[in-house]
Protein backbone atom coordinates (compact mmCIF):
# COMPACT_ATOMS: atom_id res chain seq x y z
CA UNK A 1 0.00 0.00 0.00
CA UNK A 2 1.58 3.36 -1.14
CA UNK A 3 1.06 5.76 1.53
CA UNK A 4 0.10 10.07 0.58
CA UNK A 5 3.22 12.17 0.65
CA UNK A 6 1.05 14.04 2.91
CA UNK A 7 0.34 11.13 5.10
CA UNK A 8 4.24 10.05 5.16
CA UNK A 9 5.75 13.36 6.18
CA UNK A 10 3.33 13.45 8.87
CA UNK A 11 4.11 9.88 10.03
CA UNK A 12 8.05 10.72 9.61
CA UNK A 13 6.89 14.14 11.76
CA UNK A 14 5.33 12.28 14.53
CA UNK A 15 8.19 9.49 14.81
CA UNK A 16 10.54 11.91 14.85
CA UNK A 17 9.53 13.98 17.61
CA UNK A 18 8.85 10.89 19.66
CA UNK A 19 12.42 9.58 18.84
CA UNK A 20 13.70 12.96 20.40
CA UNK A 21 11.80 12.06 23.51
CA UNK A 22 13.15 8.98 24.07
CA UNK A 23 16.88 9.81 22.67
CA UNK A 24 17.55 13.11 24.38
CA UNK A 25 17.53 12.32 28.00
CA UNK A 26 20.61 9.66 27.74
CA UNK A 27 22.00 12.38 25.18
CA UNK A 28 21.95 14.60 28.04
CA UNK A 29 23.58 12.60 30.99
CA UNK A 30 26.22 11.32 28.50
CA UNK A 31 26.77 15.58 27.76
CA UNK A 32 26.65 16.33 31.65
CA UNK A 33 29.06 13.77 32.39
CA UNK A 34 31.21 15.21 30.32
CA UNK A 35 31.28 18.78 32.00
CA UNK A 36 34.04 19.98 34.48
CA UNK A 37 31.90 20.67 38.09
CA UNK A 38 31.65 24.31 37.05
CA UNK A 39 29.61 23.84 34.19
CA UNK A 40 27.57 21.02 35.48
CA UNK A 41 25.97 22.91 37.96
CA UNK A 42 25.93 26.55 36.39
CA UNK A 43 22.28 28.19 35.59
CA UNK A 44 21.20 28.60 33.01
CA UNK A 45 22.90 24.95 31.96
CA UNK A 46 25.20 25.45 29.44
CA UNK A 47 24.26 22.87 26.09
CA UNK A 48 27.35 21.73 25.64
CA UNK A 49 30.70 20.90 27.42
CA UNK A 50 33.11 23.45 27.29
CA UNK A 51 36.17 21.89 27.52
CA UNK A 52 35.02 18.36 27.01
CA UNK A 53 36.57 16.76 30.12
CA UNK A 54 37.00 12.95 30.75
CA UNK A 55 37.64 14.05 34.58
CA UNK A 56 34.47 12.40 35.74
CA UNK A 57 34.87 9.44 34.40
CA UNK A 58 38.56 8.88 35.91
CA UNK A 59 37.30 10.41 39.24
CA UNK A 60 34.85 7.55 38.71
CA UNK A 61 37.55 4.88 38.96
CA UNK A 62 40.61 6.90 41.11
CA UNK A 63 38.27 8.55 44.07
CA UNK A 64 35.70 5.63 44.89
CA UNK A 65 35.51 1.85 44.69
CA UNK A 66 33.29 2.01 41.18
CA UNK A 67 36.11 -0.34 39.65
CA UNK A 68 35.00 -3.01 42.69
CA UNK A 69 31.56 -2.73 41.61
CA UNK A 70 32.08 -3.11 38.00
CA UNK A 71 33.93 -6.15 38.74
CA UNK A 72 31.17 -7.43 41.18
CA UNK A 73 28.39 -6.78 38.59
CA UNK A 74 31.01 -8.57 36.02
CA UNK A 75 31.00 -11.64 38.08
CA UNK A 76 27.80 -11.89 39.01
CA UNK A 77 26.21 -11.27 35.39
CA UNK A 78 28.43 -13.60 33.81
CA UNK A 79 28.35 -17.19 36.16
CA UNK A 80 24.47 -16.28 36.94
CA UNK A 81 23.77 -16.57 33.13
CA UNK A 82 26.31 -19.47 32.70
CA UNK A 83 24.64 -21.32 35.05
CA UNK A 84 21.36 -20.34 34.03
CA UNK A 85 21.96 -21.49 30.67
CA UNK A 86 23.11 -24.77 32.40
CA UNK A 87 20.39 -25.79 34.54
CA UNK A 88 17.75 -24.65 32.39
CA UNK A 89 18.73 -26.40 29.65
CA UNK A 90 18.87 -29.54 31.83
CA UNK A 91 15.30 -28.75 33.35
CA UNK A 92 13.99 -27.97 29.62
CA UNK A 93 15.31 -31.51 28.26
CA UNK A 94 13.86 -33.31 30.50
CA UNK A 95 10.85 -31.81 30.32
CA UNK A 96 10.81 -32.19 26.69
CA UNK A 97 12.67 -35.59 26.08
CA UNK A 98 11.14 -37.55 28.89
CA UNK A 99 8.13 -39.41 29.83
CA UNK A 100 8.08 -39.63 33.61
CA UNK A 101 6.17 -39.41 36.76
CA UNK A 102 5.44 -36.06 37.96
CA UNK A 103 6.54 -34.66 34.76
CA UNK A 104 3.27 -32.36 34.18
CA UNK A 105 2.97 -31.55 37.58
CA UNK A 106 6.62 -30.25 37.43
CA UNK A 107 6.34 -27.80 34.64
CA UNK A 108 3.29 -26.72 36.28
CA UNK A 109 4.86 -25.94 39.09
CA UNK A 110 7.55 -24.07 37.13
CA UNK A 111 5.57 -22.24 35.16
CA UNK A 112 3.00 -21.38 38.42
CA UNK A 113 6.34 -19.60 40.12
CA UNK A 114 5.86 -16.85 37.41
CA UNK A 115 3.01 -15.60 39.66
CA UNK A 116 4.98 -15.08 43.10
CA UNK A 117 7.10 -12.18 42.15
CA UNK A 118 9.89 -11.67 44.46
CA UNK A 119 8.57 -8.24 45.56
CA UNK A 120 6.25 -10.23 47.91
CA UNK A 121 8.51 -12.71 49.40
CA UNK A 122 11.77 -10.88 49.87
CA UNK A 123 11.39 -10.53 53.91
CA UNK A 124 11.49 -14.33 54.07
CA UNK A 125 13.99 -14.52 51.11
CA UNK A 126 15.87 -12.40 53.49
CA UNK A 127 15.80 -14.90 56.39
CA UNK A 128 16.33 -17.85 54.08
CA UNK A 129 19.51 -16.30 53.01
CA UNK A 130 20.61 -15.71 56.11
CA UNK A 131 19.95 -19.77 57.31
CA UNK A 132 22.07 -20.64 54.81
CA UNK A 133 24.80 -18.44 55.46
CA UNK A 134 24.45 -16.74 51.93
CA UNK A 135 23.77 -13.50 53.27
CA UNK A 136 26.26 -10.97 51.73
CA UNK A 137 27.57 -13.73 49.50
CA UNK A 138 27.57 -13.05 45.94
CA UNK A 139 26.47 -16.51 45.26
CA UNK A 140 22.99 -15.12 46.83
CA UNK A 141 22.92 -12.99 43.48
CA UNK A 142 24.15 -15.61 41.01
CA UNK A 143 22.32 -19.06 42.34
CA UNK A 144 18.58 -17.81 43.27
CA UNK A 145 18.06 -16.21 40.17
CA UNK A 146 19.51 -18.31 37.57
CA UNK A 147 16.62 -20.96 37.90
CA UNK A 148 13.88 -18.75 35.65
CA UNK A 149 10.67 -20.20 34.69
CA UNK A 150 11.02 -18.18 31.36
CA UNK A 151 14.06 -20.05 30.55
CA UNK A 152 12.94 -23.46 31.52
CA UNK A 153 9.66 -22.92 29.38
CA UNK A 154 11.40 -21.55 26.43
CA UNK A 155 13.51 -24.28 26.10
CA UNK A 156 11.46 -26.83 26.58
CA UNK A 157 9.13 -25.61 23.77
CA UNK A 158 12.19 -25.55 21.62
CA UNK A 159 13.42 -28.85 22.44
CA UNK A 160 10.29 -30.44 21.73
CA UNK A 161 10.81 -30.22 18.08
CA UNK A 162 14.06 -32.66 18.37
CA UNK A 163 13.37 -36.15 17.15
CA UNK A 164 13.09 -38.77 19.38
CA UNK A 165 14.99 -40.96 16.88
CA UNK A 166 17.70 -39.13 17.40
CA UNK A 167 18.05 -39.61 21.29
CA UNK A 168 17.32 -43.32 20.34
CA UNK A 169 20.00 -43.91 18.18
CA UNK A 170 22.49 -42.51 20.08
CA UNK A 171 21.28 -44.94 22.97
CA UNK A 172 21.84 -48.04 21.03
CA UNK A 173 25.62 -46.65 19.98
CA UNK A 174 25.85 -46.42 23.96
CA UNK A 175 25.70 -42.73 25.23
CA UNK A 176 24.65 -42.15 28.01
CA UNK A 177 22.00 -39.45 28.68
CA UNK A 178 24.50 -37.35 30.28
CA UNK A 179 26.65 -37.74 27.12
CA UNK A 180 23.24 -37.10 25.07
CA UNK A 181 22.21 -33.45 27.07
CA UNK A 182 25.83 -32.71 25.92
CA UNK A 183 27.08 -33.20 22.76
CA UNK A 184 23.22 -33.44 21.15
CA UNK A 185 21.22 -31.71 22.81
CA UNK A 186 23.10 -28.30 24.05
CA UNK A 187 24.67 -27.89 20.22
CA UNK A 188 21.34 -28.42 18.64
CA UNK A 189 19.89 -25.89 21.27
CA UNK A 190 22.16 -22.47 19.94
CA UNK A 191 19.46 -20.29 19.18
CA UNK A 192 17.73 -20.33 22.07
CA UNK A 193 20.51 -20.36 24.13
CA UNK A 194 21.85 -17.48 22.42
CA UNK A 195 18.25 -15.77 23.38
CA UNK A 196 18.58 -16.65 27.35
CA UNK A 197 21.98 -15.58 27.20
CA UNK A 198 20.82 -12.17 26.05
CA UNK A 199 17.98 -11.96 28.07
CA UNK A 200 19.86 -12.96 31.35
CA UNK A 201 22.69 -10.65 30.46
CA UNK A 202 20.38 -8.02 31.13
CA UNK A 203 18.72 -8.98 33.22
CA UNK A 204 21.21 -9.85 35.68
CA UNK A 205 23.13 -6.56 34.71
CA UNK A 206 20.48 -4.03 35.31
CA UNK A 207 18.86 -6.06 38.87
CA UNK A 208 18.37 -4.10 41.66
CA UNK A 209 16.10 -6.18 43.84
CA UNK A 210 17.87 -9.40 44.56
CA UNK A 211 21.65 -7.22 45.24
CA UNK A 212 19.18 -4.59 47.94
CA UNK A 213 18.25 -7.85 49.64
CA UNK A 214 21.09 -10.28 49.95
CA UNK A 215 24.41 -7.73 50.28
CA UNK A 216 25.19 -4.55 52.78
CA UNK A 217 28.63 -5.11 52.59
CA UNK A 218 29.91 -2.51 50.07
CA UNK A 219 32.70 -4.63 49.24
CA UNK A 220 30.02 -6.88 47.21
CA UNK A 221 27.91 -4.42 45.93
CA UNK A 222 26.92 -4.19 42.37
CA UNK A 223 26.48 -1.44 40.06
CA UNK A 224 23.19 -0.49 40.14
CA UNK A 225 23.41 -1.17 43.89
CA UNK A 226 26.19 1.44 44.95
CA UNK A 227 24.00 4.07 42.05
CA UNK A 228 20.95 3.65 43.87
CA UNK A 229 23.26 3.97 47.35
CA UNK A 230 25.00 7.73 45.99
CA UNK A 231 21.89 8.55 44.73
CA UNK A 232 20.08 8.86 48.44
CA UNK A 233 23.13 10.88 49.46
CA UNK A 234 22.75 13.98 51.25
CA UNK A 235 24.69 15.82 48.75
CA UNK A 236 24.91 13.60 45.12
CA UNK A 237 28.28 13.80 43.82
CA UNK A 238 26.50 14.18 40.15
CA UNK A 239 29.75 14.27 37.97
CA UNK A 240 31.14 10.87 39.15
CA UNK A 241 27.57 9.56 38.96
CA UNK A 242 26.96 10.47 35.69
CA UNK A 243 29.84 9.33 34.32
CA UNK A 244 29.36 5.93 35.91
CA UNK A 245 25.78 5.69 34.64
CA UNK A 246 27.64 5.97 30.84
CA UNK A 247 30.02 2.93 32.01
CA UNK A 248 27.39 1.19 33.26
CA UNK A 249 25.01 1.98 29.78
CA UNK A 250 27.99 0.72 27.40
CA UNK A 251 27.84 -3.10 27.89
CA UNK A 252 24.09 -3.57 27.59
CA UNK A 253 24.35 -1.27 24.82
CA UNK A 254 27.16 -3.61 23.14
CA UNK A 255 24.74 -6.15 23.32
CA UNK A 256 21.57 -4.28 22.78
CA UNK A 257 23.80 -3.76 19.03
CA UNK A 258 24.91 -6.82 18.04
CA UNK A 259 22.14 -8.94 18.65
CA UNK A 260 19.39 -6.05 17.81
CA UNK A 261 17.50 -8.43 15.43
CA UNK A 262 16.17 -10.81 18.51
CA UNK A 263 15.03 -7.98 20.75
CA UNK A 264 13.06 -5.91 17.98
CA UNK A 265 11.76 -9.51 16.40
CA UNK A 266 8.60 -11.06 17.78
CA UNK A 267 11.06 -13.20 19.92
CA UNK A 268 11.14 -11.50 23.03
CA UNK A 269 7.83 -11.11 24.00
CA UNK A 270 7.84 -14.68 25.37
CA UNK A 271 10.61 -14.15 26.91
CA UNK A 272 9.98 -11.35 29.25
CA UNK A 273 10.48 -11.96 33.03
CA UNK A 274 14.18 -12.68 34.64
CA UNK B 1 24.79 -67.09 23.16
CA UNK B 2 22.29 -67.75 26.09
CA UNK B 3 25.21 -65.50 28.43
CA UNK B 4 25.45 -63.38 25.32
CA UNK B 5 21.35 -62.86 26.28
CA UNK B 6 21.71 -62.31 30.09
CA UNK B 7 23.81 -59.96 29.41
CA UNK B 8 22.15 -58.02 26.93
CA UNK B 9 18.92 -58.24 29.51
CA UNK B 10 21.05 -56.80 32.20
CA UNK B 11 22.38 -53.84 30.30
CA UNK B 12 18.80 -52.96 28.92
CA UNK B 13 17.52 -53.09 32.70
CA UNK B 14 20.75 -50.81 33.52
CA UNK B 15 19.72 -48.67 30.91
CA UNK B 16 15.89 -48.47 31.70
CA UNK B 17 17.14 -47.44 35.17
CA UNK B 18 18.79 -45.12 34.27
CA UNK B 19 16.58 -43.81 31.76
CA UNK B 20 13.96 -43.80 34.71
CA UNK B 21 16.20 -41.43 37.10
CA UNK B 22 17.96 -39.37 34.31
CA UNK B 23 15.27 -36.68 34.50
CA UNK B 24 14.78 -36.30 37.79
CA UNK B 25 18.37 -35.53 37.76
CA UNK B 26 18.36 -32.96 35.15
CA UNK B 27 15.44 -31.73 36.95
CA UNK B 28 17.12 -31.24 40.04
CA UNK B 29 19.36 -28.02 39.99
CA UNK B 30 16.33 -25.84 38.90
CA UNK B 31 13.91 -27.81 41.27
CA UNK B 32 15.88 -27.41 44.24
CA UNK B 33 16.63 -23.36 43.79
CA UNK B 34 12.83 -22.76 43.37
CA UNK B 35 12.02 -24.64 46.23
CA UNK B 36 14.54 -23.13 48.64
CA UNK B 37 14.07 -19.63 46.93
CA UNK B 38 10.47 -19.36 45.72
CA UNK B 39 8.21 -22.36 47.33
CA UNK B 40 9.38 -22.15 51.18
CA UNK B 41 10.33 -18.25 51.39
CA UNK B 42 6.32 -18.13 49.72
CA UNK B 43 5.03 -20.71 52.58
CA UNK B 44 7.56 -18.99 55.42
CA UNK B 45 5.97 -15.20 54.41
CA UNK B 46 2.32 -16.62 54.80
CA UNK B 47 3.52 -18.21 58.20
CA UNK B 48 5.32 -14.98 58.98
CA UNK B 49 1.95 -13.41 58.46
CA UNK B 50 -0.09 -14.62 60.98
CA UNK B 51 3.25 -13.78 63.90
CA UNK B 52 4.65 -10.89 65.61
CA UNK B 53 7.96 -11.01 65.26
CA UNK B 54 11.11 -8.96 65.01
CA UNK B 55 14.04 -10.86 62.93
CA UNK B 56 15.09 -10.90 66.28
CA UNK B 57 13.61 -12.28 69.71
CA UNK B 58 11.25 -15.73 69.41
CA UNK B 59 7.71 -14.81 67.08
CA UNK B 60 4.54 -14.72 68.80
CA UNK B 61 0.95 -16.36 67.35
CA UNK B 62 -0.49 -13.37 66.47
CA UNK B 63 -3.85 -15.08 64.75
CA UNK B 64 -5.24 -12.43 62.21
CA UNK B 65 -4.09 -9.51 64.32
CA UNK B 66 -1.62 -8.56 61.38
CA UNK B 67 -4.45 -8.16 58.84
CA UNK B 68 -7.00 -6.32 61.10
CA UNK B 69 -3.95 -3.87 62.51
CA UNK B 70 -3.61 -3.54 58.24
CA UNK B 71 -7.41 -3.39 57.13
CA UNK B 72 -7.38 -0.17 60.28
CA UNK B 73 -3.37 1.51 59.02
CA UNK B 74 -4.35 4.53 57.15
CA UNK B 75 -1.08 4.70 55.67
CA UNK B 76 -1.42 1.70 54.22
CA UNK B 77 -4.43 2.73 52.08
CA UNK B 78 -3.45 5.78 50.78
CA UNK B 79 -0.29 3.87 50.16
CA UNK B 80 -2.22 1.50 47.92
CA UNK B 81 -4.87 4.76 46.54
CA UNK B 82 -1.51 6.00 45.54
CA UNK B 83 -0.38 2.80 44.00
CA UNK B 84 -3.72 2.35 42.56
CA UNK B 85 -3.90 5.80 40.80
CA UNK B 86 -0.18 5.32 39.77
CA UNK B 87 -1.28 2.35 38.03
CA UNK B 88 -4.89 3.91 36.77
CA UNK B 89 -2.83 6.58 34.80
CA UNK B 90 0.35 4.75 33.55
CA UNK B 91 -1.79 1.61 31.92
CA UNK B 92 -3.79 3.45 29.64
CA UNK B 93 -0.65 5.95 28.64
CA UNK B 94 1.53 3.41 28.07
CA UNK B 95 -1.24 1.59 26.29
CA UNK B 96 -1.57 4.43 23.93
CA UNK B 97 1.98 5.58 23.24
CA UNK B 98 3.26 1.72 23.07
CA UNK B 99 -0.03 1.42 20.23
CA UNK B 100 0.25 4.53 18.29
CA UNK B 101 4.30 3.82 18.04
CA UNK B 102 4.12 0.25 16.99
CA UNK B 103 0.87 1.64 14.08
CA UNK B 104 3.31 4.37 12.97
CA UNK B 105 6.38 1.83 12.70
CA UNK B 106 3.86 -0.81 11.08
CA UNK B 107 3.92 0.90 8.05
CA UNK B 108 6.30 0.27 5.25
CA UNK B 109 8.61 3.60 5.73
CA UNK B 110 12.43 3.84 5.30
CA UNK B 111 14.64 3.93 8.77
CA UNK B 112 11.70 1.25 10.32
CA UNK B 113 14.41 -0.24 12.03
CA UNK B 114 16.34 2.60 13.39
CA UNK B 115 12.86 3.87 14.70
CA UNK B 116 12.37 1.06 16.51
CA UNK B 117 15.65 0.58 18.29
CA UNK B 118 15.64 4.20 19.56
CA UNK B 119 12.59 3.29 21.21
CA UNK B 120 13.26 -0.27 22.38
CA UNK B 121 16.56 0.67 23.63
CA UNK B 122 15.33 2.23 27.51
CA UNK B 123 14.38 -0.86 27.89
CA UNK B 124 17.06 -2.37 28.39
CA UNK B 125 18.34 0.52 30.44
CA UNK B 126 18.12 -0.88 34.37
CA UNK B 127 15.37 0.83 36.59
CA UNK B 128 18.22 2.50 38.74
CA UNK B 129 19.66 4.61 35.72
CA UNK B 130 16.59 5.54 34.59
CA UNK B 131 15.34 7.49 37.41
CA UNK B 132 18.90 8.96 37.62
CA UNK B 133 18.42 10.18 34.42
CA UNK B 134 15.42 12.06 34.80
CA UNK B 135 16.45 12.78 38.63
CA UNK B 136 19.02 14.62 36.69
CA UNK B 137 16.59 16.58 33.97
CA UNK B 138 14.02 17.34 36.60
CA UNK B 139 16.26 18.39 39.12
CA UNK B 140 14.89 21.74 41.09
CA UNK B 141 17.51 23.94 40.93
CA UNK B 142 19.91 23.21 38.17
CA UNK B 143 17.68 21.02 35.72
CA UNK B 144 17.32 21.15 32.53
CA UNK B 145 13.51 21.26 31.76
CA UNK B 146 13.15 24.19 34.69
CA UNK B 147 15.44 25.78 31.96
CA UNK B 148 13.36 25.27 29.00
CA UNK B 149 10.65 26.19 30.80
CA UNK B 150 11.57 29.78 32.24
CA UNK B 151 12.78 30.28 28.28
CA UNK B 152 9.43 30.03 27.16
CA UNK B 153 8.28 31.97 30.12
CA UNK B 154 6.35 29.90 32.42
CA UNK B 155 7.30 29.81 36.17
CA UNK B 156 9.95 26.83 37.20
CA UNK B 157 8.26 23.84 38.52
CA UNK B 158 9.05 21.97 41.85
CA UNK B 159 9.14 18.96 40.24
CA UNK B 160 10.61 16.63 42.78
CA UNK B 161 9.42 19.05 45.84
CA UNK B 162 5.69 18.78 45.15
CA UNK B 163 3.80 15.82 45.38
CA UNK B 164 1.40 16.04 41.86
CA UNK B 165 4.30 16.58 39.82
CA UNK B 166 6.80 14.73 41.76
CA UNK B 167 3.98 11.76 40.91
CA UNK B 168 3.72 12.95 37.41
CA UNK B 169 7.65 12.90 36.87
CA UNK B 170 7.62 9.06 38.04
CA UNK B 171 5.02 8.13 35.49
CA UNK B 172 6.83 10.31 32.45
CA UNK B 173 9.88 8.28 33.46
CA UNK B 174 7.77 4.85 33.71
CA UNK B 175 6.02 5.51 30.11
CA UNK B 176 9.58 6.52 28.84
CA UNK B 177 11.56 3.50 30.11
CA UNK B 178 8.47 0.69 29.49
CA UNK B 179 6.85 2.28 25.62
CA UNK B 180 8.90 0.23 23.83
CA UNK B 181 8.88 -3.12 25.47
CA UNK B 182 5.23 -3.13 24.67
CA UNK B 183 5.57 -1.67 21.49
CA UNK B 184 7.17 -4.51 20.27
CA UNK B 185 4.50 -6.43 21.50
CA UNK B 186 1.93 -4.32 19.68
CA UNK B 187 3.94 -5.04 16.37
CA UNK B 188 3.67 -8.48 16.53
CA UNK B 189 0.00 -8.65 16.94
CA UNK B 190 -0.44 -5.43 14.31
CA UNK B 191 1.78 -8.05 11.82
CA UNK B 192 -0.59 -10.74 12.36
CA UNK B 193 -3.79 -9.25 10.85
CA UNK B 194 -4.06 -10.29 7.72
CA UNK B 195 -4.23 -7.61 4.95
CA UNK B 196 -7.09 -8.67 3.45
CA UNK B 197 -9.61 -6.96 6.22
CA UNK B 198 -8.00 -3.77 5.36
CA UNK B 199 -8.70 -4.30 1.71
CA UNK B 200 -11.84 -5.34 2.32
CA UNK B 201 -12.14 -2.39 4.69
CA UNK B 202 -11.02 -0.10 1.57
CA UNK B 203 -12.97 -1.43 -1.18
CA UNK B 204 -15.77 -0.32 1.35
CA UNK B 205 -14.72 2.77 1.39
CA UNK B 206 -13.57 3.09 5.11
CA UNK B 207 -11.60 5.58 6.45
CA UNK B 208 -8.28 5.42 8.47
CA UNK B 209 -10.67 6.08 12.11
CA UNK B 210 -13.00 3.64 10.70
CA UNK B 211 -10.65 1.12 10.16
CA UNK B 212 -8.95 1.19 13.39
CA UNK B 213 -11.78 1.07 15.65
CA UNK B 214 -13.58 -1.52 13.39
CA UNK B 215 -10.82 -3.62 12.16
CA UNK B 216 -7.67 -2.92 14.24
CA UNK B 217 -9.03 -2.41 17.48
CA UNK B 218 -11.21 -5.62 17.67
CA UNK B 219 -8.68 -7.92 16.40
CA UNK B 220 -6.19 -6.33 18.31
CA UNK B 221 -8.07 -7.61 21.33
CA UNK B 222 -6.19 -11.29 22.83
CA UNK B 223 -2.85 -8.79 22.18
CA UNK B 224 -4.16 -5.68 23.88
CA UNK B 225 -5.35 -7.90 27.21
CA UNK B 226 -2.10 -8.75 27.26
CA UNK B 227 -0.33 -5.44 27.23
CA UNK B 228 -3.24 -3.91 29.63
CA UNK B 229 -2.40 -6.89 31.99
CA UNK B 230 1.11 -7.29 32.10
CA UNK B 231 1.62 -3.59 32.45
CA UNK B 232 -1.08 -3.48 35.34
CA UNK B 233 1.16 -6.39 37.26
CA UNK B 234 4.10 -4.00 36.67
CA UNK B 235 2.50 -0.93 38.12
CA UNK B 236 1.73 -2.65 40.89
CA UNK B 237 5.77 -4.06 41.42
CA UNK B 238 7.43 -0.73 40.92
CA UNK B 239 9.83 0.34 43.12
CA UNK B 240 13.39 0.58 42.00
CA UNK B 241 12.77 3.20 39.37
CA UNK B 242 10.88 5.44 42.03
CA UNK B 243 13.76 4.78 44.63
CA UNK B 244 16.49 6.39 42.00
CA UNK B 245 14.22 9.34 40.77
CA UNK B 246 11.98 10.05 44.24
CA UNK B 247 13.33 8.43 46.99
CA UNK B 248 9.28 7.84 47.47
CA UNK B 249 9.20 11.63 48.34
CA UNK B 250 8.38 14.31 48.93
CA UNK B 251 7.01 12.67 52.34
CA UNK B 252 5.65 9.57 51.66
CA UNK B 253 4.16 11.16 47.97
CA UNK B 254 5.71 8.66 45.98
CA UNK B 255 6.11 5.78 48.56
CA UNK B 256 4.04 3.25 46.64
CA UNK B 257 3.24 -0.82 48.15
CA UNK B 258 6.39 -2.64 46.91
CA UNK B 259 8.64 0.34 49.07
CA UNK B 260 6.16 0.55 52.01
CA UNK B 261 6.78 -3.31 52.09
CA UNK B 262 10.56 -3.06 51.91
CA UNK B 263 10.22 0.14 54.76
CA UNK B 264 8.42 -1.90 57.06
CA UNK B 265 10.07 -5.21 56.31
CA UNK B 266 14.12 -4.33 56.94
CA UNK B 267 13.80 -0.40 58.29
CA UNK B 268 11.40 -1.06 61.13
CA UNK B 269 11.96 -4.81 61.41
CA UNK B 270 8.19 -5.52 61.43
CA UNK B 271 8.42 -8.43 59.53
CA UNK B 272 5.01 -10.14 60.34
CA UNK B 273 3.37 -7.29 59.47
CA UNK B 274 4.96 -6.48 56.24
CA UNK B 275 4.71 -10.37 55.56
CA UNK B 276 1.00 -9.68 56.27
CA UNK B 277 0.68 -6.73 53.83
CA UNK B 278 2.93 -9.02 51.07
CA UNK B 279 0.20 -11.92 51.09
CA UNK B 280 -2.28 -9.20 50.31
CA UNK B 281 -0.14 -8.00 47.19
CA UNK B 282 0.04 -11.24 46.16
CA UNK B 283 -3.54 -11.67 45.95
CA UNK B 284 -3.81 -8.39 43.82
CA UNK B 285 -0.97 -9.14 41.57
CA UNK B 286 -1.87 -12.55 41.24
CA UNK B 287 -5.51 -12.04 40.71
CA UNK B 288 -4.19 -9.99 37.85
CA UNK B 289 -2.28 -12.78 36.81
CA UNK B 290 -5.11 -14.86 37.31
CA UNK B 291 -7.38 -13.02 35.23
CA UNK B 292 -4.96 -12.67 32.79
CA UNK B 293 -4.54 -16.40 32.25
CA UNK B 294 -8.39 -16.65 31.93
CA UNK B 295 -8.83 -13.82 29.85
CA UNK B 296 -5.89 -15.47 27.21
CA UNK B 297 -7.22 -18.77 27.52
CA UNK B 298 -4.15 -20.69 29.28
CA UNK B 299 -1.86 -17.95 28.46
CA UNK B 300 -1.08 -18.52 25.00
CA UNK B 301 0.73 -15.26 24.07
Amino acid sequence: MELRPLTKIAIYSLLSVAALFWLLPVLWVVISALKTNSDLYSYPPKLWPHPVTFEHFKEAFSKGDFGLYFKNSTIVTLTSTLLLLLINSMAGFALAKYRFRGSSIILIGFISTLMIPIEVIMIPIFKVLSALGMYNSMLAIIIPPAATPTGVFLMRQYLLTVPDELLEAARMDGAGEWKIYWSIILPMAKPILAVLAIFSFMWRWDDFLWPLIAISDPAKYTIQLALSNFIGEYSVDWGSLLAMSVITMIPVLVVFIVFQRYFVSGMITSGMKG
Amino acid sequence: MNGGQSLNRKKQTGQTRKLAIAPYLFILPNLLIFGVFIVIPSLLGLFYSFHVYDGLNPMKFNGLGNYIKIIGDKEFWSTIGRTGIYAAIVVPLIYAVALGIAMLLAREIKMRGLFRAIFYWPTMISFIIVGLTWKWIFGDSFGILNHMLTLIGVEPVGFLTSPFWANAAVIIATVWSRAGFFMVIFIAGLQAIPTDYYEAARLDGATGLKVFRHITLPLLKPTSLLVFMLSLIDAFKAFPLIFALTGGGPGKETTYIVQYIYEIGFTKQELGLASAMSVMLFVIIGGFSALQFRISKGGAV
